[in-house]
This record gives C-alpha cells, sequence and structure tokens, in this order.
C-alpha cells in the first residue's frame, strides 16, 4: 500500500481520491494494476484529451486509440457476459440443452464474465480518469429471442463469437501498445475456440467449425472487420439498448 | 475404428510410450521444455534453429523481426500443411464414421493449412525472394517412434499438439509485426483458424476446445512443454481465478481463469517443437 499512496502523490492523473481507493480496492492484486496504470502515464506520450472515452454531446463514447480499442472490447464482452448469463439462469436451460451442450455454454458464459471483468479492472487501472472515462454497464434487450430454446440460443452464440473473433481480428491493427496487442491475442484464440465448438454443436459432422462461410476459402483467412462495422453489426442486432458512440474508432 | 478402444486408449498416458524408443524420444522434448521452462536455449537449439531455416541462416536471429516472424510462420504451416496431406493419403483418418465427421474435419484443416502456405509465400515476396524460406524434410515418425499414419490416436495427438502449438505461436509473433498492420491483421486472420482447429481436434479427442491450466490432455508427459504456462492466470495484474459475477449467475470456478486467456509462446519455444520433427 505504501507504494501506491506515493504513486498517487506524484502522479496528477490519481488526483481523484475516490477512483483511486476504488481502485487499490478492487482485488488483493490492485498494486499491479495501479502501477501499470502509472508507468503508462509516466512512459508514454499524453494521451489526446479529446479522444478518451467518455460523455460526448450526451452520449458516452468510446473513445480511440488504445483506450478506444479496450472499450470497445469492454463493450463486446458486456454483450456476451449477459448472454450466456442469461442462457445459463434460463428455465429450460437443464432440460433443453444436452449435457455437451450445457457444458460448452457453461464454460462460455465463465470465460465471457471473466473477459468483461478484466477489462473493466484493466480500464479502471489504466484510465487516466475512470470515474468519468470507464464505460458504464450496458443495458441489454433481446426481444422475443427465448434463452430457453436450443437453435435460437446457439444460433446467436455463433453469432456473438464469430462477430467477437472479427472485431478483435480487426482491431488488433489499430492498438499501438505490445501488451495490449498479446491481451487482445489471449482472447481472440479463446473466442475462436468458442465460435468452433458452438458451429460444431449446431452442425457436428461437418467442416462448420471452420466452415466456408467464415473462413476465406482460398486464403484460409478468418474474419477481420473494423470496429465501425463491427458496431453496424452489433447495432442491428439490437440489443445494447444504452446509446454510445465511436466517434474515433476507424 | 472401434470407438470403445479408441476411448481406452487415451484413459492413460501409455500412448506412444509402449516402446522404449518412443519413451526415449519424448524424453528429448521433455528436455527442451526443460531447458525452456528455465529461460535458457538448450544447447544445440540454434543448430536446430538452422535447420527449421535452411535456406537463410540468418532468419533465426531475424525472429524478431516482421519477415521473421513469416518465416517462422511458414516453417510452422509447412509442418502443418504436410502432416495433414500425409495423414489424408494414408487412409488413417476414418472416412465414414461419425457421419464422416473426422474425414470432413481433417480435410477442412488441411485446405487450411494448404493456403496458408501459398498465402505465407506470397507474403515473403514470391519462393523467389530473398526472404524465402524452403520447405523442411518432416519426419513425423520422429526416428521411428510415432506412427501417425497407421495409429489413429497417435495422429489426433500430434494434430491437437500441432494446433495447440500453432495457436500459441502466432500469438509470441504479434509483438513482431506492429509495425506493419496489413501483416499483423493476416496473422491474426490465420490465428484464429488454428484456433478454431485446436477446438475442433481437442473436441474430437474428447477435449474440451480450450486448454484448462495446463493439461496436456491425455498427451504424453513429454509433451508438456507445449502447455506449459497455459495455467496463467495474472493478466496485466488482474488475477482472472477469483472472479464473481455476484447474484447475477453461478460462481465463477477459479479453473476458468486460465481457461479464458491463451498464452503466446517465443520463437525459439515454437521452433524448439517444430524442430523435433525436423530431419
Amino acid at each position: 500500500m505504501k507504494n501506491e499512496v506515493k504513486i498517487q502523490e506524484v502522479n496528477p492523473s490519481f488526483t481523484d481520491r475516490r477512483s483511486f481507493l476504488k481502485i487499490s480496492g478492487l482485488t488483493m492484486v490492485g498494486t499491479g494494476l495501479l502501477i501499470a496504470g502509472c508507468s503508462n502515464d509516466d512512459d508514454g506520450p499524453a494521451p489526446n484529451e479529446n479522444q478518451l472515452p467518455g460523455v460526448k454531446n450526451g452520449k458516452f463514447d468510446l473513445g480511440g486509440g488504445d483506450f478506444g480499442v479496450l472499450t470497445y472490447a469492454y463493450a463486446l464482452e458486456q454483450l456476451e457476459a449477459d448472454f450466456y448469463t442469461k442462457v445459463v439462469n434460463s428455465s429450460g436451460f437443464n432440460t433443453n440443452f444436452s449435457i455437451e451442450e450445457r457444458a460448452v455454454l457453461t464454460d462460455l458464459y465463465n470465460h465471457e464474465v471473466i473477459h468483461r471483468e478484466f477489462f473493466k479492472a484493466a480500464l479502471t487501472s489504466a484510465l487516466p480518469n475512470a470515474s468519468t472515462q470507464l464505460l458504464p454497464t450496458l443495458a441489454f434487450n433481446y426481444g422475443t429471442l427465448n434463452f430457453s430454446n436450443r437453435t435460437q440460443v446457439l444460433a446467436t452464440a455463433k453469432a456473438l463469437e464469430d462477430t467477437g473473433v472479427a472485431a478483435y481480428n480487426g482491431a488488433g491493427k489499430i492498438i499501438t501498445n505490445p501488451d495490449y496487442l498479446v491481451l487482445a491475442g489471449k482472447i481472440v484464440s479463446v473466442e475462436a475456440r468458442h465460435a468452433s465448438a458452438i458451429r460444431s454443436l449446431i452442425n457436428p459432422n461437418s467442416k462448420d467449425f471452420a466452415g466456408d462461410d467464415i473462413i476465406n476459402s482460398s486464403t484460409g483467412l478468418d474474419a477481420a472487420r473494423n470496429p465501425s462495422v463491427i458496431l453496424g453489426e452489433v447495432g442491428r442486432l439490437g440489443f445494447i439498448t444504452t446509446p454510445f458512440t465511436a466517434k474515433y474508432l476507424i | 475404428m472401434n470407438i470403445l478402444k479408441f476411448i481406452e486408449s487415451f484413459a492413460n498416458d501409455n500412448l506412444m510410450l509402449s516402446k522404449g524408443s518412443r519413451r526415449d524420444s519424448f524424453g528429448q522434448l521433455g528436455q527442451l521444455g526443460k531447458g525452456l521452462a528455465l529461460a535458457s536455449v538448450p544447447f544445440g537449439l540454434s543448430a536446430l534453429t538452422n535447420k527449421a531455416f535452411a535456406a537463410n541462416g540468418t532468419a533465426a536471429a531475424a525472429t524478431n523481426t516482421p519477415i521473421g516472424a513469416l518465416q517462422l510462420a511458414l516453417t510452422l504451416e509447412y509442418l502443418e500443411n504436410e502432416f495433414y496431406a500425409m495423414a489424408l493419403e494414408s487412409g488413417v483418418v476414418p472416412a465414414s464414421e461419425n457421419g464422416g465427421r473426422d474425414r470432413k474435419v481433417f480435410e477442412q484443416i488441411s485446405a487450411h493449412e494448404s493456403d496458408h502456405v501459398a498465402f505465407l509465400i506470397a507474403g515473403l515476396g514470391g519462393s523467389g525472394s530473398a526472404n524465402f524460406v524452403p520447405k523442411p524434410t518432416f519426419d513425423f515418425t520422429v526416428g521411428g517412434a510415432f506412427d501417425p499414419f497407421h495409429d489413429y490416436p497417435t495422429f489426433l495427438a500430434l494434430a491437437q499438439a500441432f494446433e495447440d502449438t500453432g495457436v500459441r505461436a502466432y500469438k509470441g509473433q504479434a509483438g513482431n509485426l506492429i509495425t506493419q498492420p496489413e501483416l499483423l491483421t493476416a496473422a491474426l486472420q490465420i490465428h484464429s483458424v488454428e484456433a478454431r482447429h485446436a477446438s475442433e481436434v481437442r473436441r474430437l479427442r474428447g477435449q474440451k476446445g480450450w486448454i484448462v491450466g495446463n493439461d496436456r490432455g491425455g498427451l504424453p508427459e513429454a509433451a508438456q512443454a507445449i502447455y506449459d504456462g497455459e495455467q496463467n492466470t495474472t493478466q496485466a495484474g488482474f488475477n482472472t481465478a477469483s472472479v464473481s459475477n455476484g447474484s447475477a449467475g453461478p460462481a465463477i470456478p477459479a479453473g476458468a481463469g486460465s481457461e479464458a486467456f491463451d498464452e503466446p509462446i517465443t520463437g525459439d519455444q515454437a521452433v524448439a517443437i517444430a524442430s523435433l520433427f525436423i530431419v
């Protein structure tokens, strides 16, 4: 704790005492998070204030640069985590899904909640002023989606996982900090493992786990789409009801 | 293939260890793994590295560059491509059981690896380029220790090892491509295909599609080097093994923390693994 106090005193980014306390109280490893965030401030160029995440013109904007990409990923992980939470909580989960399907969906629930909480902690630590720059908890509405319906759930899971893979693949080139790039890489391959498993559950005796509908059959490359494209697709799904903007992401 | 026999063969770690020579050869992998775990380059690794990059004596030193990253990727893709092509030709992959699933899966994986080889050769400027590295000579039996083209469980085990290694190796090269946005994106696009492959191969073997801790999933102990480090639960200082979803949903088991993140390996680690199969 002594280190944290010292860092707080010399770093103007942590003059907001409330956000500092929130960070240090996060977990037992709060010290590591705090130091990581501070060294970023000390070493790197000052982030462009205009491109930091935060409310602009009444709506939260995801921001630009590395913080923008991390906040964008946090938004997508919030959606995935919320979706699988509703899946495992659904009244038909134990009756309408096979043992194998329940095992896979429960693992996906675990992983996506962990991803969401990871981004929340990492951003809270790294943002200069998390109290105003951390993306709030988003609200969701899935319309007529029946979370007890196997076909609907698996189809939606497939769409979300494939979208997640394309999103991380497309956002990698925007990331400037190599540590963040590796972190995104650590997550995207797990999303791809998920996508493969869900596709395999939907159509087991097939090549759909890495089907020609998603992997280019002449280059062998997976999908990669820019944040603006992904956000348009996610917007059309209509699941996220909290309005936000992404003015600085390509 | 008798599916019960197939499952039974994975009930213990003795797969591929039934002969003394097999134990010896996987022991070699274990030795390399130990050396790497101590962060020291094992004696003789530089010679192995030269074998992997036979056409260009400086490639090993260039691994931490965009070109070096592509050369490493091409070498790994050569390995996977030849492995699957030989397997499909050998008939070791069951053609009709499980609705023909196995055959369909490996035909698709094989097609992708072939595409990746062509893509990476083009990315290096073609086979006439100074950056081009030719295909090494592979021995997937590792001197007769393995029989992947006659024994399907052995083939599946090696396929899992190659795919999980590939995922880790591409991830380890991402930082080397950060200055080359187009190459980085392409590498990421291959990386996620390898992860899709890995998931399906693991599931064919009755494993989860994702890596649990540093569990080698029934592979022989000496294959542990491929999974060492995957048990990491500290990501940017955050403890992934102590996450709660509060009252919103079921408790998150600690073990899910390492499953949720795949870990990279260095170029040297990837070369060391691949070199076991290079003559």
